[in-house]
C-alpha cells in the first residue's frame, strides 16, 4: 500500500480493510483515515508544490513579458499568439512532446504547467496595464510623474484586479491540469486516481478522496486570491454611496 | 501667494500628417496673477496651446516663458511639478484616497508627512470639502466633488501657475455655476496666474479678466479684457463669436454698485434692487416692470441712488 514511496507493482487493496473497503462502497472514511499519511497527504503536498512552482514561475514570466509588451507594443501579438497556440495543444500531447527533451520527469510537468499559466496570465497582465483610463494617465504625466512612476504608482496598482483575476484562473486550471501529471510519474493528487483506475475494479474511495482534495485545494486557493485582491485593491469595491 | 507671468512668443505647432498649423505664431502675455481664458471654436488650438505650457505637447518654434524663463530650460518632469494641472475628466487616481490624490505632487517633491497632511487638510477645506473626505475613494464622490479634489490636487504644492482644460465641461449647469463662482473666489484668495480653456463664451466672459480668442488654425483673433472685447470686437469672427447680444453681455460685467448713480429723488414706486445686481439684470427688471428707473440699495436696505434705463445705454 505504500505506493507513492515504493512505486512497484500495484497490489490490489481488497481484502485487507473494513467491510466498506472490501465491498468497495461509495466512500469509506476509514480508508481515508488509514491512508491519509501514506497516500493522500504526500500527494496533496506534492500537488501544492507542483502548482506553486508552476504558477510562481509562470507569473514571473507573464509579468516580465507583460511589462515588456506594455512598453514595446510590437511584441504583444507574437507572444499572445504563441501562447494561445500552446494552449490549444492537449495537455497529454504536450507532456508527450516534452518527454523526448526532458524525460519522464518533474521538469517536464513543470514546463507544461508553466506554459499554461503563462498563456492565461500574459493577456491579463497586458490588459490590466492598459486598464488605466487616458485621463488618469494624462493627469499623472501633467503633474510631473516620470514614465517609471506612472508604471509603478498608477498603471500597476490599477492592474491588480485584472492580474489577480488571471491568477485565479491560472491557479485553478493548474491544480486541475496538474492531476494529469500522474501519467508521467508518481506526482500529485492525480497519482492515487491514476493507480485506482489501473485496477480491474477501480477503488472508488481512492478516486473520490483524491479528487475531492484537488477540488478543495482549488477552492481554498481561489478564496485566498479573492482575499488578496480585497487587500491589494480595496478601492475596486468602492462605489458612490 | 505667488503668481507667474506667462509669455507666449510666436509659438507654432503643427501635428504630423495634419493639414495646417494647430497653433500659429501665437503671441500674448498673461500678467502675473491674471485669470486668462483661452476660448474659441473646436480646431482653434486652445487645448494645444495650454498643453504646450507644461510641455505635454511639444511646440515646433517660438517660445513660452514663465517669469522670463523658457519652459524648455527645465526637464519636463520638474517643469510640470511646478504647474497645477486640471482637466475635464479630472483624472483622479481611482486606487488612491482623496487625501493621497491631493498629496501626489507634495510626495513627488519629497515633503514631510506632517507638512503634506496639514496641506491636504487645508486644501480640502479651501475647495469646500470635509477633512473626513480625505479617506474616501474617488468612486465614492459625485462629479462636482471630484473636480473639487482635482482642483485641490493641482493647488497642492502651491504652484504659481494653474492650467485648467475645460475643467467644468462635464458638470451639470448648477454644479458648474457653483464651481465657477468658487473658482473666482479661490482665484482672488490664492492669487495665482490661471490659464483656463473653454469653448463656452459665457464662461469665458464671466471667469476671465483676460480673454484670448483663437480661431481655426490656432490664430489669435483678439486678446483683451472681456469688456474691451465686447465693446470693440476686432473683426467679424470675434463679433459673431461673442454674440449679437454683446451689449447686454457687457452690462452683465458690472453691478449697480460699480456704476454712477443719481440721487434718489423722484423714485416713487420704482423697483428696489441691491447693489450687487448686474446692470444687465437691472435693465431686464425695468423692461419687465415697464418703468425707466430702479432704486439701488445696499444689503442693509439703505438707499444709494437711482439708476435709469438711459444710464445703461451710456455705459456702452
Amino acid at each position: 500500500m505504500i505506493r507513492l514511496a515504493a512505486g512497484g507493482p500495484v497490489i490490489p487493496n481488497f481484502g485487507h480493510g473494513s467491510a466498506c473497503v472490501t465491498g468497495d462502497h461509495v466512500f469509506c472514511f476509514d480508508w481515508v483515515r488509514a491512508h491519509w499519511s501514506d497516500t493522500l497527504e504526500p500527494a496533496l503536498v506534492q500537488h501544492v508544490e507542483l502548482t506553486g512552482i508552476a504558477v510562481g514561475i509562470g507569473f514571473a514570466l507573464a509579468f516580465a513579458l507583460g511589462l515588456a509588451a506594455h512598453r514595446l507594443r510590437g511584441i504583444e501579438h507574437p507572444v499572445g499568439i504563441t501562447a494561445a497556440l500552446l494552449y490549444t495543444i492537449p495537455s497529454l500531447a504536450l507532456f508527450q512532446l516534452l518527454v523526448p527533451l526532458t524525460g519522464l520527469t518533474w521538469t517536464t510537468i513543470e514546463i507544461a504547467l508553466v506554459g499554461y499559466t503563462l498563456v492565461i496570465l500574459f493577456p491579463n497582465v497586458v490588459a490590466g496595464l492598459r486598464a488605466a483610463p487616458p485621463d488618469v494617465l494624462e493627469a499623472a504625466l501633467g503633474m510631473g510623474l516620470t514614465r517609471r512612476q506612472v508604471l509603478w504608482r498608477v498603471e500597476l496598482p490599477l492592474a491588480v484586479p485584472a492580474i489577480v483575476g488571471g491568477l485565479r484562473i491560472a491557479v485553478v486550471s493548474t491544480i486541475s491540469i496538474g492531476t494529469i501529471a500522474a501519467f508521467l510519474g508518481k506526482y500529485g493528487l492525480g497519482y492515487p486516481i491514476f493507480l485506482a483506475l489501473k485496477e480491474p475494479t477501480p477503488f472508488k474511495t481512492e478516486i473520490y478522496s483524491a479528487g475531492a482534495l484537488a477540488v478543495m485545494l482549488a477552492l481554498a486557493c481561489d478564496a485566498t486570491l479573492i482575499l488578496l485582491r480585497r487587500l491589494l485593491a480595496p478601492w475596486a469595491a468602492k462605489r458612490l454611496a | 501667494m505667488s503668481a507667474a507671468q506667462i509669455e507666449f512668443d510666436r509659438v507654432t505647432k503643427r501635428y504630423p500628417g495634419r493639414e495646417g498649423d494647430a497653433v500659429h505664431e501665437l503671441s500674448f502675455v498673461v500678467p502675473a496673477g491674471a485669470f486668462c481664458v483661452l476660448v474659441g471654436p473646436s480646431g482653434g488650438g486652445k487645448t494645444t496651446a495650454l498643453k504646450m505650457v507644461n510641455r505635454l505637447v511639444p511646440f515646433d518654434s517660438g517660445d513660452i516663458r514663465i517669469d522670463g524663463r523658457s519652459v524648455r530650460d527645465l526637464a519636463p518632469v520638474d517643469l510640470r511639478r511646478g504647474i497645477g494641472y486640471v482637466i475635464q475628466q479630472v483624472g483622479l487616481f481611482p486606487h488612491m484616497t482623496v487625501g493621497e490624490n491631493v498629496a501626489t505632487v507634495p510626495r513627488l517633491l519629497g515633503w514631510s508627512r506632517t507638512r503634506t497632511r496639514e496641506r491636504t487638510t487645508e486644501l480640502l477645506e479651501l475647495v469646500g470639502l470635509d477633512a473626513a473626505d480625505a479617506r474616501r475613494y474617488p468612486a465614492e464622490l459625485s462629479g462636482g466633488q471630484r473636480q473639487r479634489v482635482g482642483l485641490a490636487r493641482a493647488l497642492a504644492a502651491d504652484p504659481p501657475l494653474l492650467l485648467m482644460d475645460e475643467p467644468f465641461g462635464a458638470l451639470d449647469p448648477i454644479t458648474r455655476l457653483r464651481l465657477q463662482t468658487e473658482l473666482r473666489r479661490l482665484h482672488r484668495e490664492v492669487g495665482k496666474t490661471v490659464i483656463f480653456v473653454t469653448h463656452d463664451v459665457d464662461e469665458a466672459i464671466s471667469m476671465g479678466d483676460r480673454i484670448a480668442i483663437l480661431r481655426q488654425g490656432g490664430v489669435l483673433a483678439q486678446y483683451d479684457t472681456p469688456d474691451a472685447i465686447l465693446a470693440q470686437p476686432a473683426d467679424e469672427f470675434v463679433a459673431e463669436f461673442v454674440g449679437e447680444d454683446r451689449a447686454l453681455r457687457r452690462l452683465a460685467l458690472r453691478t449697480l454698485g460699480e456704476v454712477p448713480l443719481e440721487p434718489a429723488t423722484d423714485a416713487e414706486g420704482a423697483p428696489r434692487l441691491t447693489r450687487d445686481t448686474t446692470v444687465r439684470n437691472a435693465v431686464s427688471r425695468m423692461l419687465e416692470a415697464g418703468v425707466d428707473r430702479v432704486v439701488v440699495a445696499d444689503r442693509d436696505g439703505k438707499e444709494l441712488g437711482v439708476f435709469r434705463l438711459h444710464d445703461a445705454a451710456e455705459l456702452l
